[in-house]
């Protein structure tokens, strides 16, 4: 199924993903009535908890910059027809490469340049546990959601054993590695504003957020104005026609994969060099997966992601204040959400395209005769 | 010798514990899948029934309603997934993972609003939940040296749910490849337009399938929260419908194959809790995430075709249309 070509472009691109959201909305609305709370009050509760309190912007901006990392990873290999479900495996091992080179070189190597290269550790171990399944997918023919979740596992597991077993802070419980030198990591932007005399309220909002907007112009640039986007996008398209116009499919595969997994293992330089300051267990804490129903809310595209980003953000940051508020609704709620946002606006998304073309066509006859 | 044999006895004991779960829902997995729609929302389903079976055997106080309550759930579920992929053509991973999702948070939000325990059900009391069943002749067979030991700790002693669990196996096995309905649900699954041209409704058969794996699941899901558990508990499902997932994929969607497949990554998860903190000559402490990692492992390089070819039936994933 694709856009419909019935109905102008700001009908199928704007309103009806709106009112798969609204739909989204009202069934989650309905669950909260049938609980026997407001649904109103939970949203202005919500709406309070994202944007007024102080510092709950800077939050809600700090949950939208792992959004767009996972969103655009998942985005990047739906242009390519590839559904790329580990997004969360990508994030948790590309967290593994800012661990790795931050113990390694924190103690010796001028703290700016630790930082550069832990960006880049990010990218790199995200890119390769990309690369794996895209090879798999290329050149043996192993469907890639099935190995992407299995590497999300494999992932998991991984991450467990090193942590519990190798680069454990010694002589301490908790899985997690000693933090990093000082001097290393990504500012937060409250700080930042310090420094150029503004005040505000403390917030986990870091460089991150900056980098993720200039990845989303790069993601913009990559797919619609060069090369490799257009053949990313012919494969999506039609692989037969790919392989026809002389794109090699194998490798483009692989190269999607590595682009789309290190965009995914950048949640890591949010999570641990803005906010943590250490590697530790389960850091990504759903982003990958939450990643995907960015993407498909944005249409693939980043300023649709950065919106969707954003809500979600909204969502993730407002659904902390459910707990304070309500005595029977908490943050889970959100998943909730986001499972019926995933059903309406991605497994649902043409349902309302006929009862659209419809009315349409009734009101102002057929488009493209038009 | 004698401490050895009691190991390997109380390994292949849980080895079945833990498959149990896994087989009901690979078996599930199959009908789905043998029919053309892919079911990554095994895992949802199951976690969405373990509760709900929970939910209604502590409300009602009895397991088999409990039971009933969990299929319905977890058809309701599969309903869902076929409103999404059957009828209205979507995609048929991203409605599976919805339904992941939505049951993970929809299981804790429900459990919070009504027993206020951190998404925990209240424990279940041991009349409320499906009970070892001991076989007869136990005492007699157990003078009989290693088969009768095996007998008494191994085949007899679990509860009623675990039997049909092989039961489902041979049913699967005899719907899919002895019936005639199973002979559409192939057809429907590697070429729909066939079976669309001999008359008969791809989009009925199809929901059928996904119908039976509902519940199917649903009896994995009450397995874990009113059988083998005295309770529901947040996330309780684990990922165990991704491992069954995985040894659907590695017994090549054949219901014998994939018991032993089932059978296999129990056994690994049971060897991964024994041997923690034990030194292996020869190789020294395996550790547990190793046997945890494995069951995926041996998936991906299963796929890769490393080990045999796993081939999908022909029409997965696509949502059939008439006009092709």
């Amino acid at each position: 199924m694709s856009d419909s070509n019935i109905i102008p472009k700001w009908l199928s691109v704007g309103v009806i993903p709106l009112m798969n959201l609204f739909l989204a909305f009202c069934v989650s609305g309905l669950f909260i009535f049938f609980i026997g709370e407001n649904p109103f009050r939970a949203i202005f509760v919500m709406i309070k908890g994202a944007f007024y309190y102080p510092g709950a912007i800077g939050y809600t901006l700090y949950y939208t910059t792992n959004f767009i990392f996972t969103g655009l990873a998942v985005a990047l290999a739906f242009h390519a027809r590839l559904f790329n479900i580990g997004g969360e495996g990508q994030a948790y091992v590309g967290g593994l490469g800012v661990g790795l080179v931050c113990l390694i070189f924190d103690q010796h190597v001028v703290g700016f340049l630790v930082t550069i290269l832990a960006i880049l550790g990010s990218v790199i171990f995200g890119a390769i546990w990309g690369i794996i399944p895209g090879y798999l997918q290329a050149k043996r023919g192993s469907h890639i959601v099935i190995t992407t979740i299995m590497f999300n596992f494999i992932a998991a597991a991984l991450m467990v054993y090193l942590l519990v077993n190798v680069i454990i802070e010694p002589g301490q419980m908790s899985p997690e590695t000693r933090d990093f030198a000082s001097g290393v990591g990504l500012v937060q932007i409250h700080i930042l504003a310090k420094y150029l005399g503004l005040e505000m309220a403390m917030s986990p909002l870091n460089l991150s957020f900056i980098v993720a907007l200039t990845v989303s112009v790069g993601f913009w640039f990559l797919v619609w104005r060069t090369k490799f986007g257009y053949e990313v996008r012919s494969l999506g398209h039609s692989e037969t026609a790919a392989i026809y116009a002389g794109i090699k499919v194998s490798s483009t595969i692989i190269i999607v994969m590595a682009i789309s997994g290190g965009l995914a293992g950048l949640v890591a330089i949010n999570e641990l060099l803005g906010v943590h300051n250490k590697l530790l267990l389960g850091f990504t804490a759903g982003y990958g997966f939450t990643g995907i129903a960015v993407a498909l809310m944005g249409r693939n595209h980043p300023v649709g992601i950065f919106l969707a980003s954003l809500l979600f953000g909204a969502l993730y940051q407002g659904g902390t204040e459910l707990d304070f508020e309500f005595s029977s609704i908490t943050r889970e709620m959100v998943l909730l959400i986001q499972g019926l946002i995933i059903l309406f606006s991605g497994a649902l998304a043409y349902m309302l395209n006929p009862l659209v073309e419809r009315i349409y066509i009734k009101y102002y006859g057929n488009y493209n005769n038009a | 010798m004698l401490e050895s044999f009691q190991i390997i006895i109380s390994l292949l004991d849980s080895t079945i514990r833990i498959a149990t779960p896994l087989i009901f829902c690979a078996m599930a997995g199959i009908f789905s899948e043998r029919s053309g729609i892919i079911d990554i929302g095994l895992e949802g389903k199951m976690l969405l029934s373990a509760f709900v079976a929970a939910t209604a055997t502590f409300l009602t106080g009895s397991p088999v309603f409990g039971l009933f309550a969990a299929i319905l759930a977890s058809c309701s579920a599969s309903l869902i997934h076929g409103f999404a992929c059957i009828t209205n053509k979507g995609d048929q991973v991203i409605s599976g993972l919805a339904i992941n999702i939505l049951a993970s948070g929809l299981t804790i939000t429900l459990g919070i609003a009504l027993f206020s325990r951190g998404g925990q059900t209240p424990p279940l009391a041991s009349e409320q939940r499906f009970m070892p069943i001991d076989f007869p002749f136990l005492d007699q067979l157990s003078f009989v040296p290693v088969f009768g030991e095996l007998f008494v700790e191994v085949i007899s002693g679990h509860n009623i749910l675990v039997y049909l669990s092989v039961l489902a196996v041979f049913f699967t096995y005899y719907v899919i490849f002895k019936t005639r309905f199973g002979l559409r649900l192939r057809a429907v699954g590697e070429k729909p337009e066939a079976v669309d041209t001999a008359g008969i409704s791809v989009i009925k058969m199809r929901y059928q399938s996904i119908l039976i794996a509902g519940m199917l699941c649903g009896l994995a899901g009450a397995y874990l929260s009113i059988a083998h558990g005295a309770g529901f508990g947040r996330e309780m499902s684990a990922g165990k419908g991704y491992i069954a997932l995985a040894a659907m994929i590695f017994g090549k969607w054949n219901p014998i194959p994939t018991l032993f497949a089932c059978l296999l990554f129990g056994f690994l998860e049971a060897l991964g809790v024994r041997l923690e903190g034990v030194e292996l000559i020869w190789i020294g402490e395996v550790p547990v995430q190793v046997m945890q990692a494995l069951p995926y492992v041996l998936t991906v390089v299963l796929l890769a075709g490393f080990i045999g070819k796993a081939r999908a039936p022909g029409a997965i994933g696509v949502p059939y249309s008439k006009e092709g």
